[in-house]
């Protein structure tokens, strides 16, 4: 069998990337982004992209970086108020969104890994979120149906992975990642811990093998924080 | 004198029973954490994919890996659990979550909700409310009672767009407490914050109310 492990982003995306592409990124703000594939995708200088991800990171990091630089043609998300330009670039419409509920968007996202190809679901009934959709009832209830996402590649991050493509998240860090794995053509995964093929407790993986087509180990990791909140010492743990 | 932030997200915590699993958006809602009462236990879920949520974490101890879904530093608790996306919203589109407090632009006086998009001014997105609203059994509402320019954001009819369609069950606003009952009845004030008038809230208030209070 062809080794998984690659050993830099750029090798990871080899022959994967091209113009009006769809890409599907993990992460929930900058939690559990894969930052050394943004960095690769952007000194790829691929354009005219389609990326699937719930937010699309802030100015100058994470996806944000790829909007900087004019290579995203549309996104596809269910929340961006972190993000100035991306704001300004589609009130101005450079730039096309389709927003979706952020459960609508997990769940289209696990059904395109999962082969089913739609749903139904009562979030967004009555809103323009239901334009051009067709409605059901079941039970007496009005349902939305919701089309299946898939991409032609995705891009995840991960704890710790093995040689088979095994991966462990970590935390809420975990939020998009396994869907995502799932649902592209092919995934690319990133960890920051790359470990001995049989050091992973089996019962534990939330994303088995079959799933990632590569795998490398970052670089480095920024894990840059978007809101530090803390609370002083003295203060007993409440809530 | 009209409710502060801290005494509507009061108001709003004496809404908590004992046992509930509590979805609270981001903004003010997040608040009413601080406010649970003594012999209360609720817990919390992060839509991001978490129950559990502990406090913010001492100075030194922040975690990237653990944040709330205002993408804010938090910490765990010894019965926290983690999961993913479409997990986390199985358990709010799916009923499993009691109660929710979210916060809005309009509430319309048939229950309902418009928080995500002022068109052409605002696009936010609407994150994980329209799932919230369509699924969680209590959906509560904090705002504050007017727009800056004084109009009123208790609505006949919400002008922005929505949502969620008849899902608010009570609003608490910086004036009172109204009970919205999802539109499927008049909306009642049932409670005034002190000091502040019935002929106060009538003059500040777009959406016709009951009331029986003097």
């Amino acid at each position: 069998m062809a080794t998984k492990i690659q050993s830099d982003a750029a090798s990871a995306l080899a022959g994967l990337l091209f113009d009006g592409m769809t890409v599907m990124a993990g992460g929930f703000g900058l939690c559990g982004i894969p930052e050394n594939l943004i960095l690769a995708i952007r000194e790829s200088g691929v354009k005219d992209l389609t990326v699937v991800s719930n937010n699309c990171g802030v100015d100058g990091f994470g996806l944000g970086l790829l909007l900087e630089n004019g290579q995203i043609r549309k996104m596809i998300s269910s929340y961006v108020g972190e993000n100035e330009l991306f704001e300004r670039l589609y009130i101005e419409g450079q730039l096309e969104v389709e927003f979706t509920p952020q459960g609508t968007l997990a769940e289209r996202i696990r059904a395109g890994g999962a082969g089913i190809p739609a749903f139904f679901t009562r979030t967004g009934v009555g809103t323009v979120v239901a334009e051009g959709k067709e409605t059901r009832e079941f039970d007496g209830e009005t349902y939305l149906m919701e089309r299946a996402l898939k991409a032609d590649l995705s891009i995840v991050k991960a704890w710790k992975g093995d040689a088979s493509g095994n991966l462990i998240y970590r935390k809420t860090a975990r939020n998009f990642n396994p869907m995502m794995a799932t649902a592209g053509r092919v995934c690319v995964a990133e960890v920051e811990a790359l470990v001995e093929t049989g050091s992973l407790d089996k019962d534990l993986i939330h994303t088995p093998g079959v799933y990632v087509y590569r795998i490398l180990k970052g670089p480095a990791y920024e894990k840059r924080i978007e809101r530090l909140t803390t609370r002083p010492r003295s203060e007993k743990a409440s809530a | 004198m009209p409710w502060t932030r801290d005494d509507m997200t009061a108001r709003a915590a004496r809404e908590l029973k004992d046992g509930f699993y509590v979805n609270l958006g981001i903004g003010i809602p997040t608040l009413v954490a601080n406010h649970i009462p003594p012999g209360v236990e609720v817990t919390l879920q992060s839509e991001n994919g978490m129950l559990g949520m502990g406090p913010y974490p001492f100075a030194g101890e922040e975690d990237a890996d653990l944040v709330n879904a205002g993408k804010m530093t938090i910490s765990e608790l010894d019965a926290s659990s983690y999961f993913n996306s479409a997990e986390s919203f199985a358990m709010i589109r799916g009923g499993h979550i009691d109660l929710s407090v979210l916060g809005a632009m309009q509430v319309a006086a048939n229950g309902d909700l418009a928080n995500w998009m002022v068109p052409g001014k605002m696009v936010k997105g609407m994150g994980g409310a329209m799932d919230l609203v369509a699924g969680v059994k209590r959906v509560i509402v904090v705002m504050e009672h007017s727009e800056k320019s004084g109009r009123s954001k208790l609505v006949r009819e919400c002008t922005l767009p929505l949502t969620g369609k008849g899902v608010v069950d009570l609003l608490i606003t910086d004036l009172g407490v109204f009970d919205i009952d999802r539109g499927r009845s008049a909306v009642r004030l049932v409670e005034l914050a002190p000091g502040v008038t019935l002929d106060h809230v009538r003059a500040h208030t777009e959406a016709d109310f009951v009331t029986d209070l003097a």
